[in-house]
């Protein structure tokens, strides 16, 4: 893998705020600040992890590339293949005009149980996207629907049941079937198998990478899981209290594990091997809240090496090398706790 | 031992599931515990057989309501007139029957508009918000808060006793609570994951929040209308016996009712008004058991 | 005292008899809790575990009962049947906090939003011990503090909205530790929670079972927690115990179809990019409509004829149980 790839998603300053309101005339009285500044480039083809702890931003940034949530600053620009599409800055666009770029970008959610209509059966709930972009015929709606299902592993016919006839599994497969239907180039994976029993769970992670294989897709694939993302992602972004603290190449974060937080992260994850027991890092107290985060470096209350410039400068994502490849950290003292690691 | 008739139970459903004899439950679960639930299915009949003899009157009685006898004036139930006649000899059983026709087009009738109104308001703004929300919900709280019977009284001196104008208070008095109930479910529904999805295709406003949302916040509204509609066909009937509601000359359960004000009639006819009472209170306890079964029925939280 | 046994279940068949149909929840299970150490049921969504835990603290839903079996507390004046106890009487409600105590795996949903941390604390010592109010308040404070709840005085005095999710699984921990049970059961108690406050907890429940003693049976789905915490290991597929035995029998020489693939469908952190993992075909099955027999067999790739009736339980080793007809088949292919 080159490091000169071509890039899909362009993410720069990205900020998302959601405004505190209170009293009768909802005065704003502060922001959540759910992501804070990331900056971020999305290769074509790539699967890019985003992991962290619940509350540090990763949910909100997924939908903000969707424009499910609208950020309050900065960019995103996508950029279509070879060159066709130009690029865009799509925090600029209005609604109408990003029905376009919709077609290229979609998601797969967590809860296999809220995310089908149950109302509708599975044909009802997957047809109103293809009407949208343009298959008129009813004919043709339920052959490619009928086509998708099989994609995924699922038989033609099921679309004519409702979605309580269908197991947690297989309500996923359709979940990915319908971010499938308008056949995108980038799927964001909203914790995707985190709600799937373990044996399920394997499936649709295998499920996942045929398809990115077959379809040339590339994935965003945000969970708290570590071990999924040590198997199925290239890169992966640790993200805390709203910013990347450390993004790098899979084998290279577990390898090199520079953040503290990361190191922390990793430790604290149980291992279903009696073989690999590390020495857990066990941290004290919780993650801040985003409303008032600490100056400087977000996790400097909580950090084991935390010295006097990280209460006060917050710092910048930094290119290093390891293993002579790029990775990218945010820390002061980084040289210090490469040695400690 | 007080479980002993639940343990029977029990051993009962055991034995038929280890023979096999149990199928996979199939259809509505909703259908299947309404159709469970006795005092619901009891609301049924009794609510069908009003609607129906309402509907056809003049196959079940040669009488019209209107008709003045004057020599059959204040007669007691006989073959001929079933529930006997009024004061200008009507026939009460037929002034029931047809009376039945208005006073069930008036509950029913401004409980579905209001529906549709409340609904189709609580909808649209509890999906979008904002400031759209806000205004709705100040506008429903207005409304809610003028009191129906002064509503009336002023409508009523400024426009004339009419049908019409007694179903536009009930719409207006009535809207704000199926407004707010529309909302309440729309702003739980609207976090749903299949709502994202859609969103994230670019699937218009209206075309979420009425096709695919509402169908999943029906049970519940269709509660709200039945009991609305009980609560509307007693607030006729009150309001018909003070004359304040449908003009006297069309026959309503409250108009029929209205005669019981003299106090010879209380005493001495009972069959002017014993009748009618009785129909008035066994419909809108029917229409109360269905409500109260709908609710059990689409509840997803009680099993049984 | 560390391995004496304090509670034993024995051939437990728990049934719901929920929407007319009989389901068989759990179907003959039999394991010991002992004291000092940590027991883990494992098993995915649907196999039982937590009606299992529920049976125990008799807190099942009222279209439910125990149909065969026992469960016995060993308690120290003598054993007590638990099964034969009344749901909600007051010999149930004795043991449940002051003998054996549960945690629940939702933190956020199973404290009291109007009433203080310490007063819920203090209200299970009201029940269950006779110290007078300010020794009752003591306590408390000690209780939070043992729990790693920094500024224990202040903390007693406010309410669960102002913990985080991690605090009020401790200060459930605290209350369910008040009355010094012998028994702790804790179903998914981390599930809801963060890694690094996982660790946390986990560095708790570690301290409780070598300073007080304390059995402890942990519901979980994650086989990491397993090889984390367990001494013991019972693995259950739809309400059987397919596998038992010591955790070094379980996660080194394990023997039942189901709990090999289990293991194998878990992408393990430090394995690398390239492993292999295999998932378990199919899904499990719909309750109301089990296959005959062994409950895996329609899932397993070594299923035969013989599979269509139910295996016995059969010893391996004194500490390692397994129910398969083909066990030894299989784990020649090693």
């Amino acid at each position: 893998m080159t490091e000169s790839r071509d890039v899909i998603l362009q993410l720069r300053d990205l900020k998302t705020y959601f405004a505190l309101r209170q009293g009768v005339f909802q005065r704003v009285t502060g922001f959540v600040k759910a992501v804070d500044g990331i900056n971020l480039d999305i290769y074509r083809g790539e699967v890019l992890g985003l992991v962290g702890e619940s509350g540090c931003g990763k949910t909100t940034l997924g939908k903000s590339i969707l424009q499910l949530i609208r950020p309050t600053a900065g960019e995103i620009t996508y950029h279509g293949a070879d060159g066709t599409d130009g690029a865009v800055d799509m925090c600029c666009l209005s609604d109408a005009e990003m029905v376009a770029y919709r077609k290229k970008l979609q998601i797969v959610f967590q809860d296999p149980h809220s995310s089908l209509n149950p109302a509708f059966t599975i044909f009802g709930s997957l047809q109103d996207p293809l009407k949208k972009y343009g298959v008129k015929s009813k004919k043709e709606r339920r052959k490619i629907i009928g086509d998708l299902l099989e994609a995924v592993n699922l038989q033609r016919d099921y679309m004519d049941r409702y979605p309580h006839e269908f197991s947690g599994g297989q309500r996923q497969r359709i979940g990915i079937a319908r971010a499938l239907s308008v056949e995108p180039e980038l799927i964001v994976c909203d914790e995707a198998v985190s709600a799937l029993d373990v044996s399920i769970q394997a499936q649709v992670l295998q499920l996942l990478m045929d398809l990115k294989k077959k379809r040339n897709l590339t994935y965003i694939f945000i969970t708290h899981d570590l071990s999924v993302t040590e198997y199925i992602c290239d890169r992966i972004a640790v993200m805390y209290l709203g910013r990347i603290v450390e993004l790098a190449h899979t084998e290279d974060l577990y390898e090199h594990r520079l953040h503290p937080y990361t190191q922390a992260l990793l430790s604290s994850i149980p291992v279903a091997d009696l073989d690999r027991k590390t020495k857990r890092i066990v941290l004290e107290g919780d993650v801040p809240s985003p409303i008032n985060p600490p100056s400087g470096c977000p996790f400097h209350p909580r950090c084991r090496f935390a010295k006097d410039i990280c209460s006060t400068e917050v710092p910048a994502l930094r290119k290093v090398v390891t293993g002579g490849k790029e990775h990218h950290v945010s820390c002061h003292l980084v040289d210090d706790t490469v040695t400690a690691a | 031992m007080a479980n002993s008739a639940l343990n029977r139970k029990f051993d009962r459903i055991r034995a038929l599931e280890e023979a096999g004899e149990l199928k996979p439950l199939t259809g509505s679960r909703a259908l299947r515990k309404m159709m469970n639930n006795r005092l619901a299915m009891v609301g049924v009949v009794i609510f069908l057989i009003i609607l129906l003899s309402a509907i056809f009157a003049p196959l079940l009685t040669a009488h019209s309501p209107t008709k003045i006898d004057l020599r059959s004036m204040l007669q007691s139930p006989s073959g001929e007139h079933w529930f006997g006649t009024d004061k200008t000899g009507r026939d009460v059983f037929a002034r029931v029957l047809y009376g039945g026709r208005v006073s069930i087009l008036v509950g029913l009738g401004s409980a579905l508009l209001a529906a549709l109104i409340g609904v189709g308001v609580g909808c649209y703004t509890g999906y979008k918000g904002g400031i759209l929300d806000v205004i709705a919900l100040r506008v429903s709280e207005i409304f809610m808060s003028f009191p129906q019977i002064i509503l009336v009284l002023l409508l009523v001196s400024i426009a004339g006793q009419s049908l019409a104008n007694l179903i536009v208070i009930f719409v207006l008095t009535g809207w704000g609570g199926m407004y707010r109930l529309a909302r309440a479910r729309m702003l739980s529904l609207r976090e749903e994951e299949y709502v994202q999805a859609l969103r994230s295709f670019g699937i218009s406003t209206p075309m979420i929040c009425y096709k695919h949302i509402l169908p999943n916040a029906l049970g519940p509204i269709m509660v709200n209308i039945t009991l609305t509609t009980a609560m509307f066909i007693l607030a006729e009937a009150g309001l018909s016996f003070l004359g304040l509601g449908v003009p006297l000359n069309i026959p309503t359960w409250g108009n029929i009712l209205n005669v019981a004000k003299d106090l010879r009639v209380l005493q001495n006819n009972w069959w002017m008004w014993l009748p009618v009472g009785m129909v008035i209170s066994l419909f809108v306890l029917s229409v109360n058991f269905i409500g109260d079964g709908l609710r059990d029925s689409t509840d997803p939280s009680q099993q049984g | 005292m560390t391995g004496e046994v304090a509670l034993s279940v024995k051939n437990l068949k728990t049934f719901f008899y929920t929407n007319n149909r009989c389901n068989k929840a759990v179907n003959g299970v039999s394991f010991d809790i002992k004291k000092g150490r940590t027991l883990c049921v494992v098993g995915e969504s649907g196999c039982g575990k937590s009606v299992t835990a529920s049976t125990i603290m008799q807190l099942l839903p009222s279209l439910s009962r125990i149909e065969e079996g026992s469960i016995t507390y060993h308690a120290e004046a003598g054993d007590i049947r638990i099964d034969q106890l009344d749901r909600d009487g007051k010999e149930m409600r004795r043991i449940r906090g002051s003998e054996i105590a549960m945690i629940f795996q939702d933190p956020m949903t199973a404290l009291n939003p109007v009433y203080t941390i310490g007063f819920q604390i203090g209200e299970s010592l009201k029940y269950h011990t006779d110290l007078s109010a300010k020794a009752r308040h003591a306590k408390v404070v000690d209780l939070l503090a043992n729990m790693g709840i920094p500024e224990p005085e202040r903390r007693a005095k406010e309410y669960p909205h102002k913990y985080s999710g991690g605090m009020r699984q401790r200060a459930l921990i605290a209350m369910a530790m008040s009355c010094n049970p012998k028994i702790l059961i804790a179903d998914e108690p981390t599930t809801a929670l963060d890694v690094t406050i996982q660790a946390q907890i986990f560095r708790l429940m570690d301290e409780l079972k070598e300073q007080h003693g304390t059995a402890i049976m942990l519901i979980t789905h994650d086989m990491g927690v397993v090889a984390e915490l367990a001494d013991e290991v019972i693995v259950m597929y739809m309400g059987n115990i397919v596998e038992a035995g010591t955790v070094d029998d379980i996660l080194r020489r394990p023997k039942h179809p189901y709990t090999r693939a289990l293991l194998d469908s878990i992408p393990v952190l430090g394995r690398g990019r390239n492993q292999d993992i295999k998932s378990i075909r199919g899904a499990t099955p719909d309750p109301y409509q089990r296959p005959k027999g062994c409950q895996f067999s329609p899932r397993c790739d070594f299923a035969t004829e013989t599979c269509s009736a139910m295996p016995d339980e059969e010893y391996i080793t004194e500490t390692h149980r397994v129910s398969c007809h083909h066990y030894k088949d299989i784990s020649q292919h090693d």
